[in-house]
């Protein structure tokens, strides 16, 4: 195989654009993909003030490292989720990345800001890793930007990222799910904006783009995510996307362009429902919002270690 | 060759040449969700993998949910 552009030796196929590219013509591609997405979605701008949510995985620091190579300043957000070793590893990943190139890395700890961890939040609500893991981050990620003063909080979201969540939302016809998912929020009362540059990139590429940019990254997958419906939607996906290359983007790219503005009636975010939190000022539709619930419930809780959360360690009955 | 795979990691001895289609294929593995590391170089799908080449296949699917 050669390459597209120089017909030097290619090191990908890239089949969904029926091309073949060498290490530096890919990430050529790969930031030509960023910056239309930038762009035709009004993500950002030069002036931003940029916080970047970093796990230590491909996503988060390819799309840190593609900012930064686009010349935007952006700082890191790293979440320590306590997932026991995974966690860990993972926060040596996100500030090894942060140390080598100078950068800025803020740091959260659930454990030692909040008093409690994923695996114990699963167990004190009983219900799946991924619930409480996700309400927290997105209350984290929205209080760190605006406590920071940052204009935009940016996500490593992928185009498989985002086809399987609407794969999942249509499934169901989640309708106030479809009609906000979206590449770019813009920011109101109490949340930042939020962008997602990497939606027009496969997290084939991203990963591609670390191994050639030689960005070290936990390849490993978080335990408590194993066998949820979002990895099942996206290896459905995939399977298709095997015979029919293009179809992830084609699903994803013209639902934004040709379905999503027609559902905006049904977007979540009525505004004039929401009041600050008494605790912490967060905008929610109670006295308290549901991070506190979450907070007040699992640091009550006995911390749960990650094994009996999972299938390694959970109890037969 | 040595072929390494991960989640959970582990290695396999197979016999070569191969190419890396057929590879994957061999062992039920989806193209899209994949990639192919010689040596710390990633390689195309018709590139033919020697008997001492040793390989990474590295998963690229992450399944938290936002």
């Amino acid at each position: 195989m050669k390459c597209r552009v120089c017909r030097q030796p290619a090191v990908i196929d890239v089949p969904r654009h029926n091309a073949n590219f060498c290490g530096p013509h890919f990430l050529d591609m790969c930031r030509r993909q960023v910056v239309k997405a930038i762009e035709d979605f009004e993500m950002l701008s030069k002036d931003d003030r940029i916080l970047v949510a970093v796990s230590g995985g491909k996503d988060s620091l390819a799309v840190w490292d593609m900012l930064l190579d686009l010349g935007y300043q952006a700082d890191g957000l790293y979440i320590g989720l306590g997932i026991g070793e995974y966690s860990e590893v993972s926060g040596q990943f996100a500030r090894a990345f942060a140390a080598q190139r100078g950068l800025t890395l803020v740091e959260v700890s659930l454990r030692d800001d909040y008093g409690y961890d994923v695996p114990t939040a699963t167990r004190a609500t009983k219900r799946v890793p991924c619930s409480a893991c996700g309400m927290s981050k997105r209350h984290l990620f929205d209080k760190a930007a605006l406590d920071g003063g940052y204009s935009v909080l940016v996500t490593g979201h992928n185009l498989d990222d985002e086809a399987a969540v609407l794969y999942g939302n249509t499934l169901r016809w989640e309708l106030s799910y479809l009609a906000r998912q979206l590449p770019t929020l813009p920011a109101r009362n109490g949340f930042p904006k939020k962008v997602k540059p990497l939606v027009r990139l496969s997290e084939r590429e991203t990963a591609a783009w670390c191994v050639i940019r030689g960005i070290d990254y936990l390849v490993d997958e978080c335990p408590m995510a194993a066998g949820n419906r979002h990895l099942g939607f996206k290896e459905a996906l995939n399977t298709i996307e095997a015979s029919s290359p293009g179809t992830k983007t084609a699903f994803y790219l013209n639902f934004v362009e040709k379905v999503a503005p027609l559902l905006s009636q049904f977007a979540l975010g009525d505004d004039s429902q929401l009041s600050e939190c008494s605790r912490c000022g967060a905008p929610t539709t109670g006295e308290i919002c549901a991070f506190c619930h979450l907070v007040d419930k699992a640091s009550a809780h006995e911390p749960v270690p990650v094994e009996l959360v999972t299938g390694k360690g959970r109890r037969r009955r | 060759m040595k072929v390494i795979l991960r989640n959970p990691k582990r290695e396999l001895e197979m016999d070569g040449p191969r190419r890396v289609h057929a590879l994957l294929a061999f062992l039920k593995l989806n193209r899209e969700s994949h990639l192919v590391i010689r040596n710390g170089t990633l390689v195309p799908s018709d590139e033919e993998l020697g008997p001492d080449d040793t390989v990474e296949i590295r998963p690229v699917i992450s399944g938290g949910m936002l």
